[in-house]
């Protein structure tokens, strides 16, 4: 153990002697190093971002999309062809298990208008429980309820977006908006949730009991979707699996014929949002390993040369006794000690370029503790897989030729 | 009397190119406690590649080579360079110290390789005491491109007798100093030699040679002459007699 030590402190010297080179032999591994930081801390931000967006779809959330259907050879699309119906929704709250809540949905996009402003925006057909599955509260007045669902009350609950574009500087909880021409009354407003990751205004909607949206609004019989809430993660699977059961059995599809709609689990959605930042962090965090695999080259490059010019002092140690484990410590320890400090060199150039980043750019940054201990430990490894060969060369030198070399 | 060296028909034949070159064609001899030997021949007589032999950096083709009771010829490289370590110390023609290293961790490197391993106080006094034996412990810090060529060689003279060696083995090492430095090198063997230290020395220069007990003479791989020294050469007189002549040579001018 002690013998170690004093080879380390050997390494130590020699890194010592020649400082320049001795830098720049670490700058390949700082800036790999902290190119992997920097990147799995972009990386991670933007999926954290993302996984915050699923969960405020709510929890435990399972859609159901009717089918789409095919016209003069174009497709329409999930939620075209009109499969779903109310009775559907109703019997997956009644026949289902671990279902909490049920919300009917109808979606469209239509002009409103309230006095002399006017407004393109997203209107939602939601159940009164749509509020509480997306974990969405009205902040200011109150939500409609099963009743104005049951009469199909002319009645509006409207994001903050509204309320600045239709009514600026005034109060609008109890006004009156006309969507197609058909006036609502404001009943309440929505907790602002701001941009979303893709830039969109969250709070650019309103939403409107599903059933006046059908009657009403769009003057259909069907809705476009469903959206179901189970009692718990584990339950994902199971409801998703029995409500594709109960519909084909209500739509009467024989087994062999498609499923006239979809179902997709908020997991499915979530993995693949969450696909496309993976995709992103593997393809970053690739090109940041190459620049890893190029400062080892750099190292063992540098040993070598190590090695050569130092072929003499290698034959003077072997002649006072050195064996050749002693040299080819001698010569790893100083490759790792190379990588170990340009590593964690690298990890803090990574934390702070990620932080100058985050600070610059506003793009969500975050560093997982984890990947530091990660880099600190695969920069020794990068240490010794490129140290290894020339500590080796060096190892099995032959004292008399060593001795002789010039 | 206890020999330090015995060599047994020792044989080395090099394979080079596809040409075998015999380099030692059967040496037999030994060299016993004490002695002080200069080993001398032509280049290409054999005596260095008898000398590798002799500092175990080398092993014999074929012949059994006993250094201080251990027979060393069938040992592996890692044995060896223990063997090395302990009981061999090297003084080379070209000093090899390690540059930008003082004097005192170059004298320090041989306890590094230690089995038993010393802690650094030890370390270093037993390395001034080697510079002390040398008469150089003044110099404990320098660098070796801050000492003179005899400096430098007594420094390798101290690192070589650290570790307590059985032997020390000196190639040439006069070969890279002038003739004063060169006495006043010989004059520290003969005193090592004088507390019962034995050396062996490989010189081509006949005038130090002189300084030993005996010369053995090599050619063509054999040893051809192994005789005493009869006019053995004091190095403090020949210092004094160099010091008087340079002194009578400032008065006539």
């Amino acid at each position: 153990m002690m013998r170690i030590w004093a080879t380390i402190k050997i390494a130590l010297r020699a890194l010592r002697r020649n400082k320049l080179r001795t830098l720049l032999t670490m700058l390949g591994m700082i800036i790999g190093v902290a190119a992997v930081i920097a990147m799995v801390s972009i990386g991670n931000g933007a999926k954290s971002q993302i996984e915050a967006q699923i969960a405020s779809m709510g929890q435990n959330v399972i859609l159901v999309f009717s089918g789409s259907f095919t016209r003069g050879g174009a497709r329409s699309g999930w939620g075209g062809a009109g499969t779903l119906t109310i009775d559907d929704a109703e019997a997956i709250q009644r026949e289902i298990p671990g279902v909490v809540a049920v919300s009917p949905e109808i979606r469209t996009r239509a002009q409103i208008a309230a006095g002399n402003q006017n407004w393109n925006t997203q209107i939602l057909g939601e159940a009164p429980e749509y509020f509480d599955i997306r974990q969405w509260p009205v902040v200011e007045g109150a939500a409609f309820t099963g009743q104005d669902v049951r009469s199909a009350n002319k009645v509006a609950v409207i994001g903050k977006t509204i309320a600045d574009q239709l009514f600026p500087g005034e109060e609008s909880l109890g006004q009156c908006i006309r969507v197609k021409n058909v006036p609502f009354i404001i009943l309440g407003m929505l907790l602002p949730k701001g941009l979303s990751v893709q830039g969109q205004d969250q709070d650019d909607l309103i939403i409107i009991p599903y059933t006046s949206a059908m009657k009403r609004v769009q003057r259909v019989t069907t809705v476009g979707s469903i959206v179901v809430q189970a009692a718990k993660p584990t339950l994902l699977s199971p409801v998703q699996q029995q409500i594709i059961e109960l519909l084909r059995q209500h739509h009467h599809i024989t087994p062999g014929k498609d499923d006239d709609f979809t179902v997709r689990n908020q997991q499915e959605i979530a993995e693949m949002a969450t696909a496309q930042s993976k995709t992103m962090t593997v393809l970053l965090g690739a090109i940041a390993g190459v620049s890893l695999v190029v400062g080892g080259i750099g190292i063992m490059n540098i040993m070598l040369v190590s090695v050569t010019e130092r072929t003499r002092e290698i034959g003077i140690r072997m002649a006072i006794g050195a064996r050749g484990r002693d040299i080819l410590l001698q010569f790893l320890i100083e490759a790792v000690t190379l990588s170990v400090i340009g590593g964690i060199i690298g990890i803090g150039a990574g934390v702070g370029s990620s932080k100058a980043l985050a600070a610059q750019t506003g793009w969500p940054t975050l560093i997982p503790s984890e990947w530091l201990i990660y880099a600190f430990c695969f920069s020794g490894v990068v240490g010794v897989f490129f140290g290894f060969y020339p500590a080796r060369k060096a190892s099995r030198l032959d004292p008399i030729e060593a001795l002789r070399y010039e | 009397m206890n020999s330090v060296i015995a060599l047994e028909d020792i044989h080395k034949v090099y394979h080079t190119g596809g040409v075998d070159v015999h380099a030692v064609r059967g040496v037999s001899s030994a060299i016993q406690t004490g002695e002080f030997v200069a080993v001398m021949g032509a280049s290409g007589s054999g005596k260095s590649t008898l000398m590798n032999l002799i500092g175990c950096l080398d092993r014999a083709t074929r012949g059994r080579y006993l250094l201080d009771g251990t027979d060393v010829s069938q040992l592996n490289r890692d044995e060896l360079a223990d063997i090395r370590n302990r009981k061999i110390g090297f003084v080379f023609q070209g000093f090899n110290l390690l540059a930008r290293t003082s004097a005192l961790e170059n004298v320090e490197l041989p306890m590094l390789y230690l089995h038993r391993h010393l802690r650094g106080r030890e370390q270093r006094a037993h390395a001034l005491r080697a510079l002390e034996t040398v008469g150089l412990a003044d110099r404990a810090d320098h660098h070796p491109n801050q000492l003179s060529g005899g400096q430098q060689q007594r420094v390798a003279i101290a690192r070589a007798l650290v570790n307590q060696p059985a032997l020390l083995l000196a190639d040439e090492p006069t070969g890279n100093l002038d003739s004063q430095t060169s006495i006043e090198i010989m004059g520290v063997f003969q005193k090592l030699n004088g507390q019962g230290i034995t050396l062996i020395m490989v010189t081509h220069e006949l005038d130090i040679a002189r300084y030993t007990r005996r010369n053995l003479i090599m050619r063509d791989g054999l040893i051809v002459s192994d005789v005493p020294v009869t006019s053995r050469l004091d190095a403090e007189t020949e210092l004094r007699r160099l010091h008087d002549a340079h002194q009578a040579v400032q008065l006539t001018v």
